[in-house]
């Protein structure tokens, strides 16, 4: 078990490495620092002078790879790859545009990513397999097809409009939780609410039809024939017997987006004005902040790949396969 | 004028082209066609496979694309070519197109929505809803004259609506009934019974619903605008038909450009295996582990500074506005493609392992012949379920990604750019729905039926349901 | 009064092409404590049968008619909630697959308990009591510990033990077996048969056991109702059944038998395929491959004939009236013993005697797989899949390679043919060494050696058409390079192998299974090989397709001057096909000789074992079953000394310290075991 936890960290460095690359031929290779600079600059304030100053007050004025003009060790540290790839893995994020330390605003920031999403995946967990069970029960009937005929239909709307039509009715016509803001404390439930249901109304359809794609598929086993040839009720065969196999394909397939969780929801949180990383990421990306952009995706990977070894060690806890073998 | 083959238009056809064959190719292969005929035997999956016929060709027409002629002061033709890119839905819609007001109106309304200082002939200034410059011009007493002409003009559209679609549904009979041998009316009987193979009662009836929308629609569009128009007074029916090309390009080229390499790895690395197959799900892996918008976003951002750094690389704006959309396109793909080739590689390991492909290593097949002849004819089966099922989860994207800053050309009319410009709208005070309730519409249509179709071929295609559907074919072991 | 009755009941099956009416008027009865067999060929209604009575049909199946009366009850009239209280408890049932039967998440004790709470008073530590009761009841050891362990931690004929345990729970009056040890190995079968004869007996249970082997039948039935196409077509007393079949379908399914007294001759075969049950009968469903049908046949179906006391066939021949006349008129009805009567045309015997030159030499060949395990993926262990196995074959003849699952005969195979690699050990072919050629010469050779598979639904291509799939080796091979010449080859291997040069442009899912068998071997014949590795060949077909593959292949051998390695865990077909036997038991070859000295003479304990397990027809034929404790061990870990000896009746004390060396004792006939050191 622990030889196992430690392979699969191990699996993690190469993987990190490779996502540190890719960052680093992206944003500074396929587009030099000169590039970012008369980008950012706008065309009529470039001069030479202006892109060195921008390059400098961002400490892009360096070599990328090998600094010929240093000594030592900081040939190799004062380059623009140590300074500002290398030194992701101690989480070291530098500073954004704004001149902020990009890691303190990350941590402070988690806190009300956590508050929408956690209550939102939880939730939506609950309501969508509770949904799918419905369905799988009453299997071949008129409520099971006008129920996926409804999962269709909400999975054909976009995002946005649950969003806005959400915020437009819930908020501004009836007037029942304010638009959009967040404070703390047990306030913030307030601010939470709405964020919150839609975010779970907005993942019924796609998720419920799933979940009952695995249930019908485990009720199609034998041991399900089995089950009903001691006597069992209906009922019982679906909480006792098909619930905990279909929960294998479920749980790892959810898992994995728990310690994602932690980087919040772009959508929901630019809409509803909450000061959570979605909202710092969107923000970055709009105003062109690469340093937070890059960081966000290291963290991103890292908690992908903490997401995916959550994952294989869910698997031991519900399959009993997995957990003796 | 000059004909302009922007990369997208291209690929576009390029597609259709393959479509072409494929088609051919369905023809000649008895299992793939009977697969399809049981896509045509879903009612959904006929009903929405038209639906989305009718977007294609919108989609189409507004591929085609040309430079008109300058035209000097007096209107003749100079020489030269205007730098505006137009296509020949541009050409068709050309009254909605022209027809551009100062700001918002309301759907069929013939006065502005927002009061305008007017100063009178005599001098004196009053604030009120100023007439719309286009929009139920032709009535001399706008307020007296527009419910009689509204009714008018749709009681037309409906009258056409439904001649058209009763000389289609003849038509369709005819040849019905000459194809199965039977009489007109014995044809038009099973149809309407559902007692064809296909489901063509679905088709028509889809046809029908469209031309009864349609008709209205074109008949109303002559004098007022139907949709109303955007904060700049751009007719709201004409932007929402031109994001049909963006959606769909979105939707189909993304695919492409992930296929090969899909594909190729995915059967790569499930057949070869060892380093090959290490080195393949390695780079899966590292490319799955970024979050999807951000790597979309982090890519897009390069590519907007590498597009906005070197003007000169363009001709026109909408060349500029489309290599930003292919670029989208492929940045889609490469982010999208790990999740096929995964599925692809687990089929393909199950593969290998069966009997006729290690009969085919017992004649010393080499393996890129096995992999060619025996393992992808097998796996297409996948592709073509998730190019379907993909497509509109693209659609759907693009919308949320434009919104975001990261997706198309802030120039290039979509339904992300549309729903971004008036995403404010409801907050105004009388609040503007139209606009987004018109490209959420068609977004949604454009949606569903995109789902349901996508439902009908995976019903129809994956061998794992055929087990349910052939319930009588339960076999025992012996 | 009967414990069941079963009166007239209909099933059918929604499906694609119509309403299937999967079982049709079928009626019988089952006395308190007797056993009745179903038995027919796949897709003839006998599962589909039991589970209308239970009312457990698949979503797309319904009961259209008819009665089953349990205890003067009559379920089909009840309403599901007290259905549900009959099941598992009046009439229980155990399936074919032990391996998916059983729900994988939940303790085995945990699965016996719910039958406990559901239909007795029993609860907490009495219920467990009772649990490790049921567990010991069938054979299993160990019970207290194994209660709390799940499913996947028991190997296949323990499965099938606990779900035998699951089932007695309920205290049924009436236990449904259907096909219970189809998926099971033939001394794991052994032993699973004994333990179920013995409860039944001890139990008093009525018992309804559905099977397609007449020596299960033989061995636990005390009547008999043989089905066909949806229909009881005769029903029996076993003795008078197996004396005198009656009805034709029932004669021919003993012809097709291959037993050893039929060697050299044609196996009598069934033509034609069970009709479609989609569409109503006129007459007679058997009617279309009936050598002794007459135009009645066609036009009335036939009603049921008594024939012998307590026989009844559903036959125009043995109608008083007018089947007497056609019986005597020509047609021959075997009325006294079948067996001795399939006389089918006779073959010349093969080169059997002759010697013919070396073909194959195979000596110490070793296929290891490395497990790998912890931080850095090292190698800590080997399964030995193939450990030391040593054969020769001469051209024209048949090698038996005979084993249970697991032994190693299936990769032995295909090591040698190089599909997988070997890890140690010499592959001669014709004085080549295979294991040493380069990947050119290696091919160039494809063409002589070949194989074919056991699942005909798995060996074709779907996607391709037959003929491109018969000329795929030629292709491959360069064996005929011109286009013309192949499409000329590919008719005349589809008419050798019995099908017609039409079906070139047909795709695979068009054919039935001993069709596809028979594309699979016209498939190998094209680039005209030598050896012919035919693995487990008909283990996935029915008897009647069966005996026309067997037939096929022993046809071709003469014509062709084929060798055969033939990989199989069949005995009757070794019997009947093979010259040479090699018996593999965990990796290594524990007897080989000829047949008559290994099947006639068995020397080693395992051998003997595995040939006292087979079913057979005839009480005077049967061997005392010598059941084998346990089961085969893992090739990952086999056990020190002789790997037998765990289960061995004979174990000494030297068995457990090193492997046995092979005893000559004939010219050909050779053991590894130390009773003959």
């Amino acid at each position: 078990m622990l030889a196992y936890v430690i392979r699969r960290l191990l699996h993690a460095i190469p993987i990190l490495v490779g996502v540190n690359l890719l960052t680093f031929t992206l944003f500074f290779v396929v587009n030099t620092p000169d590039d970012m600079a008369r980008m950012q600059l706008g065309v009529k304030r470039v001069t030479p002078e202006a892109i060195e100053k921008w390059k400098a007050e961002r400490g892009y004025d360096k070599p990328l790879l090998f600094n010929g003009n240093a000594e030592g060790a900081a040939r190799l540290t004062r380059t623009i790859f140590f300074e500002k790839s290398a030194k992701l893995f101690v989480f070291d994020f530098g500073r954004a545009d704004d001149g902020r330390d990009i890691g303190h605003e990350i941590r402070t920031r988690m806190g009300p990513s956590l508050a929408i999403a956690l209550p939102t995946f939880l939730l939506g967990l609950f309501v969508t397999v509770s949904f799918a069970l419905l369905l799988a029960f009453f299997r071949a009937t008129y409520l099971d097809f006008w129920g996926v005929v409804l999962c269709v239909a909400m999975m054909s709307i976009s995002s946005l409009f649950y969003i806005i039509g959400g915020q437009y009715l819930v908020s501004k016509v009836w007037h029942l939780v304010p638009i959009s803001g967040y404070a703390g404390g047990l306030d913030a439930a307030r601010f939470l609410l709405l964020p919150v249901l839609i975010s779970v109304v907005a993942g019924i359809g796609s998720s419920t039809r799933w979940y009952r794609t695995i249930f019908l598929e485990e009720i199609g086993k034998d041991y399900v024939r089995t089950a009903r040839a001691k006597g069992l009720a209906e009922a019982a065969v679906l909480f006792r017997h098909v619930l905990r196999n279909a929960m294998i394909p479920i749980l790892t397939g959810v898992v994995v987006v728990i310690p994602l969780l932690f980087m919040g929801s772009l959508l929901v949180e630019s809409f509803f004005g909450i000061p959570g990383l979605g909202s710092y990421t969107i923000d970055a990306i709009n105003a062109q902040d690469f340093a937070v952009v890059r960081a966000m995706v290291f963290i991103g990977s890292v908690l992908y790949i903490v997401g995916l070894l959550l994952t294989d060690l869910s698997y031991t806890l519900v399959d009993p396969r997995v957990r003796l073998q | 004028m000059m004909p302009v083959v922007l990369w997208t238009d291209a690929l576009v056809f390029l597609l259709l082209a393959a479509a072409v064959g494929a088609g051919f190719q369905v023809r000649r292969r008895a299992y793939l066609l009977a697969s399809w005929r049981r896509v045509g035997e879903s009612r959904a999956g006929m009903a929405a496979l038209l639906v989305l016929l009718a977007f294609a060709a919108i989609g189409l027409l507004d591929s085609l694309h040309y430079r008109p002629r300058l035209a000097d002061a007096n209107g003749r033709p100079a020489n030269g070519y205007s730098t505006e890119v137009r296509s020949a839905l541009d050409a068709l819609l050309r009254p909605l197109r022209n027809a551009a007001e100062k700001t918002y109106s309301a759907p069929l309304a013939t006065h502005l929505y927002a009061r305008e200082t007017v100063e009178q002939p005599d001098g004196t200034q009053v604030r009120l809803f100023p007439r719309l410059k286009h929009g139920g011009a032709h009535l001399r007493d706008a307020d007296a004259e527009w419910g009689g002409d509204v009714t008018w003009r749709v009681l037309r559209g409906l009258l056409i609506a439904v001649l058209a679609g009763l000389t289609f549904a003849f038509a369709a009979v005819h040849v019905a009934a000459r194809r199965w041998g039977v009489r007109r009316a014995q044809a038009w009987r099973n149809i309407r019974r559902g007692e064809t193979r296909l489901a063509w009662n679905a088709a028509l009836l889809t046809a029908g619903l469209l031309l009864l929308v349609a008709g209205p629609a074109v008949s109303l569009a002559g004098g007022y605008h139907v949709l109303g128009t955007d904060k700049v007074g751009q007719d709201v029916l004409y932007l929402t038909l031109k994001s049909i090309r963006t959606g769909l390009v979105i939707g189909t080229l993304t695919t492409l450009a992930m296929l090969p390499f899909a594909l190729a790895l995915g059967i790569a690395a499930g057949y070869l295996g060892g380093w090959v197959d290490d080195v393949i799900q390695y780079i899966y892996t590292t490319l799955n582990s970024i979050p999807g918008v951000l790597l979309i976003a982090a890519a897009v951002l390069m590519v907007q500074v590498a597009i906005d750094t070197r003007p000169d690389w363009f001709a026109t704006a909408a060349q500029r506005a489309d290599a930003r959309l292919l670029a989208l396109c492929l940045i889609l793909g490469v982010t999208s493609w790990t999740g096929l080739c995964r599925l692809l590689r687990a089929e393909t390991l199950k593969l290998r392992e069966l009997e006729y492909v290690q009969a085919a290593q017992a004649f010393g097949a080499p393996a890129a012949r096995i992999m060619g002849r025996h393992i992808l004819p097998n796996v297409m089966h996948i592709v073509l379920i998730a190019v379907v099922m993909d497509f509109s989860g693209l659609v759907l994207a693009e919308a949320v990604l434009s919104y975001i800053g990261i997706g198309v050309d802030p120039s290039t009319i979509s339904f992300g750019t549309m729903i971004n410009t008036a995403r404010l709208e409801l907050a105004r005070e009388p609040v503007v729905w139209w606009s987004l309730v018109a490209a959420f519409t068609f977004m949604f249509v454009l949606v569903l039926a995109a789902n349901l179709f996508a439902d009908a071929v995976r019903d129809a295609f994956d061998p794992r349901l055929a087990g349910r559907r052939n319930a009588a074919a339960v076999r025992e072991r012996p | 009064m009967s414990l069941l009755r079963v009166e007239s009941l209909r099933t059918s099956l929604e499906g694609a092409s119509g309403a299937v009416r999967a079982v049709d008027d079928v009626s019988f009865e089952i006395a308190a404590g007797e056993t009745f067999a179903l038995l027919g060929e796949s897709g003839c209604g006998k599962s589909m049968t039991a589970l209308s009575m239970m009312r457990l049909l698949p979503d797309a199946g319904s009961i259209a008619g008819g009665r089953v009366m349990l205890n003067g009850r009559d379920l089909l009239a009840l309403p599901e909630a007290e259905m549900r209280t009959v099941r598992g408890r009046e009439m229980a049932m155990i399936f074919q697959e032990p391996a998916t039967s059983l729900n994988p998440v939940l303790t085995v004790g945990r699965q016996i308990g719910e039958v406990l709470a559901r239909h007795t008073p029993l609860r907490g530590a009495a219920a467990r009591r009772r649990s490790v009761e049921l567990i010991e009841a069938v054979g299993i050891p160990d019970a207290a510990r194994r209660l709390d362990e799940f499913p996947f931690q028991f190997s296949g004929g323990m499965k099938q033990r606990v779900m035998i345990a699951m089932a007695l729970a309920g205290d049924p009056a009436l236990l449904i077996a259907d096909e219970p040890t189809t998926a099971l190995d033939v001394t794991i079968q052994a032993q699973v048969l004994e333990q179920l004869g013995a409860l039944q007996r001890s139990r008093g249970m009525g018992m309804l056991l559905i099977t397609h082997d007449l020596g299960i039948v033989a061995q636990l039935a005390q009547r008999v109702g043989v089905m066909y196409a949806g229909e009881l077509v005769e029903v029996a007393a076993q003795e008078v059944f197996f004396a005198a079949p009656r009805h034709p379908y029932a004669q021919k399914l003993f012809a097709a038998l291959p037993l050893p007294e039929r060697r050299g001759r044609a196996l009598e075969t069934i033509p034609g395929s069970v009709p479609l049950l989609n569409r109503p009968f006129a007459g007679c469903r058997f009617v279309e491959r009936c050598a002794q049908a007459w135009p009645r046949c066609r036009e009335e179906p036939p009603a049921w004939h008594a024939a012998a006391a307590g026989q009844a066939v559903r036959c125009h021949l043995y109608d008083r009236a007018s089947g007497l006349r056609h019986r005597e008129s020509g047609v021959p009805v075997q009325a006294s013993d079948t067996r001795c009567c399939a006389a089918g045309p006779s073959l010349p015997v093969g080169s059997g005697q002759e010697a013919g030159a070396a073909l194959l030499e195979v000596s110490d060949l070793r296929v290891h797989f490395p497990i790998r395990r912890g931080v850095l993926r090292r190698t800590v262990g080997q399964v030995r899949a193939v450990d030391g196995v040593s054969l020769g074959l001469t051209s024209g003849r048949t090698l038996a390679l005979v084993g249970e699952s697991g032994c190693g005969k299936t990769t032995a195979g295909k090591a040698i043919l190089q599909l997988i690699e070997p890890t140690a050990g010499s592959v001669r072919y014709r004085g080549n060494e295979l294991t040493a050629l380069s990947a050119a010469r290696l091919r160039a050779l494809r063409g002589e050696m070949q194989i074919v598979f056991q699942d005909p639904y798995a060996s074709l291509d779907p996607r391709m058409r037959v003929g491109d799939i018969i000329e795929e080796g030629m292709a491959a091979l360069g064996t005929a390079a011109a286009t013309a010449q192949r499409e000329r080859r590919t008719a005349e291997l589809l008419e050798r192998v019995g099908l017609s040069a039409d079906m070139r442009g047909r795709y695979p899912h068009e054919f039935s299974g001993g069709q596809r068998q028979r594309i699979a071997i016209a498939r190998a014949l094209a680039v005209a090989p030598r050896l012919l590795v035919c693995d487990e060949p008909t283990s996935a077909l029915d008897v009647s397709v069966q005996a026309q593959i067997l037939n096929l292949l022993k046809e071709l051998q003469i014509s062709l001057g084929l060798a055969y390695l033939f990989i199989t865990h069949n005995i009757a077909v070794v019997e009947y096909l093979a010259q040479a036997v090699a018996v593999m038991y965990l990796g290594r070859i524990v007897e080989r000789g000829s047949v008559e000295e290994v099947l006639g003479s068995p020397q080693h304990p395992y051998t003997q074992a595995l040939l006292s397990a087979v079913p057979r027809l005839d009480a005077a034929q049967r061997r005392e079953v010598i059941v084998l404790g346990g089961d085969m061990p893992s090739p990952a870990r086999p056990p020190a000394g002789c790997h037998f000896h765990p289960r061995c009746p004979r174990a000494m004390p030297q068995c457990a310290a090193r492997y046995p060396d092979e005893t000559l004792l004939g010219a050909t006939h050779a053991v590894r075991c130390f009773l003959h050191g």
